[in-house]
């Protein structure tokens, strides 16, 4: 595990925005299937995608929204990361595409990163490092994906569970502001186990790309689909979560009583329940959208953060910790203050 | 370890399964509740029981209930 704190940098808004479509697992399975489903992975709805939607598509939505709640001009923007696995292109990156639409300046530092569910808390790493010496003043973090779109329709460990959104956080430089306390690990020894493995450099595109192959257990995908191994991803799950969590609070010796919420990635609620179980932690202070949205991959974090807590965030002071892991395998926790922050209505494109 | 216990907290874990028909030499995948979400209820069974996380290459590699029990007890060893 290694940690890093930054000063200096804070949250002054986030905002979200999902596919208007919405599949309903008691309208697409059977009554049993969508029950089972619901009270294991807890996912009831999820908001997708249709193909002309692109990540970015709904990240400038949220951005749009963002800039315009704070009232700062996309002028004032000094630089962008874009969190995602699912860009418009190869090449170039997808924060290009963002640049143009929100017509940002010609002097913004942009940059993507490649990263699943831990993505949020490795984005804002990445953007607060950044900022914490005051050259940049404002920032815009836009993680998202439109992760139903890798998933096979003959895959149930993959369709029903996942949704997409994009989501915008917008950072200010403030000299002497709380900043983030981050832990992270990483193993890439298990690579396979979130995998969409053809389509890249290492297996092209050829006549076979498009073959559904049967991966067992009701898993019918073609190598340029989501593949997802539960048995690994959970075993994964339920001990590296926690202990990132319980590291991170020890090394900074964080009060872990006086944390009002902690967000996790929303991977499926079986697991969830475990990782919050584990570290003895109350219902109460961790927030699910995996119902209503299901698992919207790297935007997990910030879509629960508005649709669950907008009016604690916007109208109080708050102690976060936020945890993510999966997809590398990654996993990362970080400790944040927020206070009044602004948080506009989700969009629905 | 316990055998007998580890095939009773096992057979706890099924809901519509009669729990006499698991034994030590059950294959677990033959039984007809047996699905890729009962198997990580079955990982987590053993993760608060026993204190040991089986990798999905262990689950795949075990047939029956007993090797299963050997697996954990390998683990538990360590």
């Amino acid at each position: 595990m290694s940690f890093l704190e930054v000063k200096s940098v804070v949250i002054r808004g986030l905002a979200a925005s999902v596919p208007r479509l919405i599949r309903d697992n008691f309208i697409e399975l059977s009554q049993n299937e969508a029950e089972k489903l619901l009270k294991s992975t807890g996912v009831r709805n999820r908001h997708v995608a249709s193909d002309g939607i692109c990540t970015t598509d709904l990240c400038c939505s949220a951005a749009k929204a963002c800039l315009e709640k704070l009232g700062w001009s996309p002028s004032e923007v000094d630089c962008l990361i874009f969190v995602t696995q699912t860009p418009d292109y190869l090449l170039p990156a997808a924060s290009f595409s963002i640049h143009e639409r929100l017509s940002l300046r010609t002097n913004c530092y942009l940059l993507d990163v490649s990263l699943g569910c831990s993505g949020y808390v490795y984005g804002l790493s990445v953007i607060a490092a950044l900022m914490q010496n005051g050259h940049f003043k404002k920032g815009l973090l836009l993680v998202g994906d439109t992760i139903s779109r890798t998933c096979s329709i003959n895959d149930k460990s993959t369709f029903p569970l996942f949704g997409d959104a994009g989501t915008a956080t917008a950072l200010e430089y403030q000299p002497g502001g709380a900043g983030f306390k981050f832990s992270f690990g990483s193993d890439g020894s298990r690579k396979g186990a979130i995998c969409i493995k053809g389509g890249g450099f290492r297996n092209p595109f050829s006549v076979d790309s498009l073959k559904e192959f049967d991966h067992g257990d009701g898993r019918f995908h073609s190598d340029l689909q989501l593949n997802l191994e539960g048995m690994d991803v959970f075993s994964f799950g339920i001990n590296r979560a926690p202990a990132s969590v319980a590291q991170l609070v020890d090394y900074f010796k964080l009060d872990k009583d006086g944390i009002d919420d902690f967000f996790f990635h929303q991977a499926n609620r079986f697991m969830n329940e475990m990782i919050r179980k584990k570290l003895g932690i109350e219902i109460a202070r961790v927030p699910y959208s995996i119902e209503r949205f299901g698992n919207v991959s790297s935007a997990t974090i910030p879509l629960t953060m508005i649709s669950e807590r907008a009016n604690e965030l916007t109208k109080f002071r708050r102690k976060n910790i936020a945890c993510g892991f999966g997809v590398g395998l990654s996993w990362g926790s970080v400790y944040f203050e927020t206070a009044d922050l602004s948080i506009p209505e989700i969009s629905y494109i | 370890m316990d055998a007998q216990k580890f095939v009773k907290d096992f057979a706890d874990q099924f809901e519509e399964t009669n729990p006499d028909e698991i034994r030590l030499d059950t294959a677990f995948r033959s039984l007809q509740e047996w699905s890729s979400m009962m198997a990580l209820v079955i990982i987590a069974m053993m993760d608060e029981k026993y204190g040991v996380t089986l990798t999905g290459e262990e689950i795949r590699a075990s047939e029956t209930v007993e090797d299963l029990f050997k697996a954990v007890v390998s683990k538990v060893k360590k």
